[in-house]
């Protein structure tokens, strides 16, 4: 046995089960959530603006609502996922199984990387019933989404073993991701935003990745897609040595 | 017998400074139940989470199955099925779903009809399609056990599974723990329950402030420790022990209505007889004898709280 496949599905089968369990609240509450934003940015407001970047503004908020919704989303869960087994011990089994690290993460996160993709998939479709949005480059719009799902899965990982409380489970995803999402352009675009205000979104990371996730839609963002997927990279290969490092510690995890 | 466990001077310090165990030496042979024994803090629940790999040792090795519990983890955790002490379950789960989630944890392919036959053993199959939180305590217990044998283990470790439990399942427990050592399997198990040790396990290991204070096949140990006591009833009361009977080591008790003679099963000549034959001599009437073997907890209580150097020397 040099790859415990069988963990692997059991793992994934079982996280897919537990979300299964909560479907009302993970996939219809996006939607809802979305369509509110649609009906408020849309229709109430979005309809006295003019286009950004020559993108009815309708269409252009889409790619950001669906980032938010996948940040938050794919941190919770994936968070929880495994915070969970540690708050109710039911981690010593996971401890005691003939299961390598690898093995964990890819299933753990895998798992949450699934639901996440299918969130973002949803509140495209949602979208889809509000505004007319076209998909300039849609295997990389795939692309691009499955490595963000993957990314703020392993993030997610990462805090939830981390996490010693459930305050501290909610606090970065609250205190942190939500705001930099909202002031990295989820909802306009970088060069509306006057100087100094301009040079300093340009320190926040979240605006590579929402821009980077535009151009798949429009063939254009506040940067260049290069740039973009530089910090998709650079922060995958960041979750994945902190999870490396963690593992091998032993972390959190291990007395 | 080839040993199953071999626990070779391990030894855990936790972070916090406390030193959890001290440097243990431990030989399980395959087939036995074997029964670890010792108050709580004193390092059983460590030992086990270490040989599973809960916990990382301080020092020492651990070689189950031939392979050695760090290089070869893979074998050796699918060798090992763990029943923890405390309840930990995915309480919003399906009985049957956790139980089949440990099974694929554990790396065996799915078999329906083998967690049937765990699950009707355990008198859980009516309760499979319930929530684990829906159930009681000792419903809990077993699924925990049944988790613990999903996987087909050689080597179970039931960390104190009675504690908690009712008569009943108790039975039903140990019922199960025989007919699972009948079928191969090797049991080692912690208790406070010292009748239950005294029931059920080949050899017993006491365990006491981190250190093994011995490891001594069951009825050796009751023989080497046991000591009985012989009461006499007496005919009438009397107030002092005769000078008469000097000779042998006698108490008085209930209010002179009966002597008690304690005395060493292995000794070359207990003193019995001769005692007996001198009261009729004296011409001192009795109505009843009965005798009285110390039992595992006696020796047990004298084992933890003597101190250490004694025990050591008593069990050699």
């Amino acid at each position: 046995m040099s790859f415990n496949v069988h963990a692997i599905k059991a793992i994934y089968k079982f996280e897919l089960h537990r979300f299964g369990r909560t479907l009302m609240t993970s996939l219809f509450v996006p939607a809802i959530t979305t369509s509110l934003y649609f009906i408020v940015f849309g229709s109430a407001i979005g309809s006295r603006m003019t286009e950004v970047d020559g993108i009815p503004y309708g269409a252009f908020i889409v790619p950001g609502l669906i980032m938010l919704s996948m940040f938050t989303e794919s941190i919770s869960n994936a968070s929880f996922g495994i915070y969970m087994p540690k708050f109710t011990g039911t981690i010593y089994e996971l401890h005691s199984a003939p299961v390598s690290p690898l093995e964990s993460v890819i299933a753990f996160v895998g798992a949450a990387a699934t639901k996440s993709m299918f969130i973002g998939l949803l509140i495209l479709a949602t979208a889809h019933l509000f505004v007319d949005m076209p998909i300039a480059h849609p295997i990389a719009m795939i692309g691009f989404m499955l490595l963000i799902a993957i990314s703020f899965c392993l993030f997610g990982f990462i805090l939830g073993i981390w996490a010693q409380s459930f305050e501290q489970l909610s606090v970065i995803p609250m205190l942190i991701v939500t705001p930099m999402t909202f002031l990295g352009g989820a909802f306009y675009s970088v060069h509306m935003l006057p100087e100094p205000w301009k040079t300093i979104t340009l320190f926040n990371p979240v605006v590579y990745l929402i821009s980077g996730f535009r151009w798949t839609f429009f063939g254009k963002g506040d940067v260049a897609m290069g740039i973009s997927l530089t910090f998709v990279a650079g922060m995958l290969a960041v979750c994945l040595t902190v999870v490396w490092w963690m593992f091998k510690t032993g972390y959190r995890l291990k007395k | 017998m080839a040993s199953i466990l071999s626990v070779r001077g391990v030894s855990k310090r936790y972070a916090s400074g406390h030193q959890a165990l001290g440097e243990i030496d431990l030989d399980v042979e395959e087939g036995e139940i074997f029964a670890l024994l010792g108050p709580n803090g004193a390092g059983k629940t460590t030992l086990i989470s270490i040989i599973c790999g809960i916990v990382n040792a301080s020092g020492g090795t651990v070689t189950v199955d031939g392979h050695d519990i760090i290089r070869g983890y893979r074998h050796t955790r699918s060798t090992i099925g763990l029943v923890p002490q405390e309840l930990a379950t995915d309480m919003f789960e399906r009985v049957i779903d956790t139980v089949s989630l440990s099974r694929g944890l554990f790396g065996k392919p799915r078999n329906d009809a083998y967690i049937e036959k765990i699950l009707r053993d355990l008198s859980l199959w009516d309760k499979r399609a319930a929530k684990v939180q829906e159930l009681s305590g000792g419903m809990k217990r077993r699924v925990m056990i049944a988790k613990a044998l999903s996987h087909e283990p050689k080597l179970l470790f039931l960390d104190e599974p009675t504690a908690g439990v009712d008569v009943e399942l108790r039975r039903d427990m140990w019922a199960l723990v025989r007919q699972l050592r009948d079928n191969g399997a090797t049991i080692i198990l912690t208790t406070h329950y010292i009748e239950e040790a005294e029931d059920m396990a080949d050899r017993i290991g006491v365990i006491s402030k981190g250190e093994l204070v011995l490891v001594e096949e069951k009825h050796a140990l009751m023989k080497k420790l046991g000591r009985k006591v012989l009461h006499v009833r007496l005919s009438e009361a009397m107030s002092a022990v005769p000078a008469g009977l000097a000779d042998w080591k006698l108490a008085l008790r209930d209010e002179g209505h009966e002597l008690e003679y304690e005395f060493d099963t292995h000794a070359e000549d207990t003193g019995v007889s001769a005692l007996l034959a001198r009261l009729g001599e004296l011409g001192i009437g009795y109505k009843d004898l009965n005798t009285e073997e110390s039992s595992l907890e006696d020796i047990f209580v004298s084992l933890v709280h003597a101190p250490k150097s004694t025990a050591k020397g008593e069990a050699a």
